[in-house]
């Protein structure tokens, strides 16, 4: 066997599988979301029907509002982390990013057992505290698997920064505060951009976390399932997979063209 | 083993000719190198020997009696030294030369004792069980050597194998490689870009340009007979002289040079060492730059020419910058060689 | 002082952080082995919870072991050649294939067990086995195999330690043995625990994938959260945590050790 023939034939198992589990049945998604009754226009009215409409404005508000204060907060902890020397740092880091390995369900818990019926917050304080099953419980959730993605990527960034560059700042006569806004953060910023197209569409796609928290927010991956899988309106449930779909796969291409690295949506 | 090339070329998918139709023939035992500038194809000629590429149809390649044109490289039986060396960082330097004999199916002692022997030959035997990230550069070249020597190769080839290394060492190395080839008295070809590298090491240069060797001899040949501008001034530097020519004699700015022959049609060139700072010479210029080099010092003398020329100057005490200077070269030291309307 | 005042603001921004995702996970720990969460930790410690978690759920545990050994083994066996071939073919079409089998990290998972469902879902025998949640977690974790054995592979000149061998009389799958899969090791062993660490933990795919009688463990998970009593609920949680926590450790530990070779 010639070489190259060895490396094709090394390719052809991969070839196989992602045609037949991935290729084909993303072409049959695509086929079935326009054989509903509205055919093709299913899309159009994805932008029509206030339900859905409401549904994908819903979802993209919080994953901005998620992917802005997951950002500020891992990148304030991120510097800290990645800038200080000091006891008890390792466990700090451990604590912040062992939940990237907590699938969405666990963490949905996790919320529950905060802000539930039953939670600590609401045994803690006087009166009624409940908010796990509103939008601050599903705000809450994506915040939790968010903030270690970001924290990771802030943190790789912060170690590839010049310090020379900020020292060369320094002498220059720029406060602490100016070094961070023209040195630091446009250093940090390709890195910062990808980080939030994850943690973004990250939200966008989280299905465990909302399923477990039973929320009535109407996000679209609940929306996908309660399509699915009570109304048995196939075509709705694949057209809105596929626009969910290419919304993410966008994103992530934006992020991996602007850092290079590789997280995983999920979750 | 004889190696017989016989019009083999290779063009790239690209339309890029890396190299024109080559015939060249190595003999039992000779040490053969392929010199040449970056680009001149000297590797792709040495990797179309090894199996590594193939070249364009019509080209065969023949060991001995073998047509070996079709052969894949694991076939061929030959020793290649990389110019990264290509060291196996996964196994001991042990296993690195040992791995050869392991693909031929020797069996552990034969192997065992073949290793043993070949890192005794390269001075490597206190190595054996090192992993390769230990050793330095020098060691890491024997270490390839030894590895593409011990499986008894009918062919060895070296790709830049001193390259690599920092100068100090390269000089050191060079000689040492040179005695090991003719220890292992193997046929070899060894693809470098140094003159000095080349004329050290081997008992034929081939010199290649563009694609082409332009001229095969040995070191004296190639450094006392250049039959083109080119190999005139890749091997030993020669330098052209720019003048006007008139039969018998050359006009430079500086003077009139005897040619001592007829020059008509032709370019002349002189190499540094050739080029006298002698007061009764029939040529004036003017010192622009004086290197001192240890042995000697390296004069720069304007006015003689457009360009400067470049004097090599053995005396104790060189002549001062802005000193006028009268210049001799012998006509016997001049080389004549057929224009090709460019001057170097 | 400025400069004080700003790090006491880090570091409180932080250590918030911190116990805004330590807090719960303790509570989970804590609830699961108190004897009843109402009354507080007053009312004793006790693994009865865990032992319930192990009569109802020791099925999906096993299950999920299960899937994920058998995961690790068809990534490697898909992805370490595969890895091999992408290093060895640069191209646009290299390119592609390796984008194309890297959506499903960006597209979620229930969009492709939708996809999965329907152009399979008829198909009742292999619906209904455990193959099919299978091929879901290898559609998952596959791309991750794979770019962690291709950026080691990419990190060395694979190519002229191939053609050494090569010289050497090596055949290409002596080659791919003797040479691409020992210097690739760092990036496999990151790989399969990444693998591992992602098929025991898969939820969205598996939620649409399984059957009744095929429950993963964090199926299972959802299924407590959804039925049991809070008490159990943890219990079991705590149960994936023993299971994930030194999964997760060791995974980080192997990515950073086969980054470090890969730069």
């Amino acid at each position: 066997m010639s070489n190259r023939q060895f490396v094709l034939a090394c390719l052809t198992p991969l070839f196989i599988f992602s045609l037949a589990f991935l290729a084909l049945p993303l072409v049959r998604l695509f086929l079935a979301s326009g054989e509903g009754e509205n055919g093709w226009a299913i899309y159009l009215d994805i932008l029509r029907k206030p339900r859905y409409l409401n549904t994908l404005w819903m979802t993209v508000l919080v994953s901005i509002s998620v992917t802005f204060t997951a950002l500020a907060i891992s990148t304030t902890a991120g510097m800290f982390l990645s800038r200080n020397r000091f006891r008890g740092r390792g466990v700090l880091l451990s604590i912040m990013t062992l939940p990237l390995a907590f699938p969405g369900v666990v963490i949905g818990f996790l919320i529950i057992l905060l802000g539930g019926r039953q939670g600590l917050i609401n045994q803690i304080t006087p009166g009624h505290v409940v908010f796990a099953y509103s939008v601050i419980g599903l705000f809450l959730g994506y915040l939790y698997f968010s903030i270690p993605r970001v924290l990771l990527t802030v943190m790789a960034a912060a170690e590839k920064l010049d310090p020379p560059l900020e020292e060369a700042a320094r002498t220059l006569g720029a406060s602490p505060y100016r070094v961070v806004i023209d040195v630091i953060l446009p250093g940090l910023m390709p890195s910062l951009i990808a980080a939030g197209a994850i943690a973004f569409a990250t939200a966008m796609g989280a299905f465990g976390t909302a399923f477990t928290l039973a929320t009535n927010i109407d996000v679209l991956p609940m929306v996908i399932y309660t399509e699915f899988t009570l109304s048995a309106n196939i075509a709705m449930a694949s057209a809105l997979s596929i626009v969910l779909g290419i919304v993410t796969w966008a994103l992530l291409l934006i992020a991996r063209s602007l850092s290079g690295t590789t997280v995983a949506a999920g979750g | 083993m004889t190696l017989r090339l016989t019009n083999t070329a290779k063009t790239y998918p690209d339309g890029t000719k890396a190299l024109m139709p080559t015939d060249l023939t190595v003999e039992t035992g000779e040490v053969v190198s392929l010199l040449g500038p970056s680009g001149c194809g000297k590797t792709t000629l040495l990797r179309i020997i090894a199996g590594l590429e193939t070249p364009d149809t019509g080209g065969e390649i023949w060991f001995d009696d073998d047509n070996v044109t079709a052969q894949p490289v694991e076939r061929r039986n030959v020793g290649m030294v990389f110019q990264s060396y290509a060291l196996f960082p996964n196994m001991s330097v042990g296993a690195n030369v040992g791995y050869g004999l392991k693909m031929q199916k020797l069996s552990k002692p034969e192997i065992d004792a073949r290793v043993t022997q070949v890192l005794e030959m390269c001075q490597l035997e206190k190595f054996s069980h090192r992993s390769i990230s230990a050793l330095s550069g020098g060691q890491r070249q024997r270490v390839a050597l030894a590895r593409a020597i011990a499986p008894r190769p009918r062919l060895l080839l070296l790709d830049e194998p001193l390259s690599a290394l920092d100068a100090a060492l390269r000089e050191t190395l060079r000689d040492e490689l040179a005695i090991l080839l003719r220890k292992f008295q193997i046929t070899a070809i060894f693809v470098t870009h140094d003159q000095d590298e080349a004329m050290a090491i081997a008992d034929r240069v081939a010199v290649m340009a563009e694609g082409r060797v332009v001229q095969s001899g040995t070191p004296e040949e190639l450094y006392r007979n250049p039959t083109s501008a080119f190999v005139a001034g890749f091997v030993g530097n020669a330098m052209q002289l720019h003048g006007t020519h008139d039969g018998m004699l050359l006009k430079l700015s500086g003077g009139v040079l005897p040619l001592g022959r007829d020059g008509t049609g032709q370019d002349i060139f002189v190499r540094a060492e050739d080029v006298l700072i002698d007061s009764s010479g029939p040529l004036k210029g003017q010192v622009e730059t004086v290197t001192f080099l240890g042995t000697h010092y390296r004069v720069g003398i304007g006015g003689l020419m457009p360009e400067i020329l470049i004097s090599i100057f053995p005396g104790q005490s060189a002549p001062r910058i802005g000193e006028t200077v009268q210049v001799s070269i012998k006509p016997e030291s001049l080389m004549l060689l057929p224009q090709t309307g460019r001057g170097k | 002082m400025h400069k004080s005042k700003a790090k006491m603001l880090q570091l409180i921004v932080t250590l918030s952080a911190c116990a805004f995702l330590f807090v719960p996970t303790i509570l989970s720990v804590m609830a699961g082995v108190t004897a009843n969460y109402f009354q507080g930790i007053s009312s004793g410690l006790t693994l009865k919870w865990v032992f319930r978690v192990w009569e109802l759920y020791a099925d999906s545990i096993f299950l999920s072991l299960w899937l994920a050994i058998a995961c690790l083994f068809c990534t490697l066996l898909i992805g370490l050649p595969a890895a091999y071939g992408l290093a060895r073919h640069p191209g646009w079409l290299s390119r592609i294939l390796e984008e194309f089998i890297s959506l499903p990290l960006a597209v979620p998972g229930l969009a492709l067990a939708l996809a999965l469902l329907q152009l399979y879902g008829s198909m009742k025998g292999f619906r209904a086995s455990w193959t099919f949640i299978l091929v879901g977690h290898v559609l998952y974790t596959l791309p991750f195999m794979v770019r962690s054995i291709l950026a080691v592979l990419a990190a060395i000149d694979l190519k002229t330690l191939e053609e050494g061998a090569a010289t050497l009389g090596a055949s290409p799958w002596q080659r791919f043995r003797d040479i691409v899969v020992p210097n690739a090791m760092p990036g496999i062993l990151a790989g399969a625990l990444t693998v591992v660490t992602l098929s025991i933990g898969e939820f969205n795919l598996t939620w649409m994938l399984h059957t009744p009688y095929l429950k993963t463990l964090p199926v299972g998970l959802a299924d407590s959260y959804a039925s049991m009593r809070l008490e159990v609920a943890s219990a079991y949680t705590l149960v994936f945590f023993v299971l994930i926590v030194p999964l997760l450790m060791a995974m980080q530990w192997a990515s950073a050790r086969a980054q470090r070779i890969a730069q």
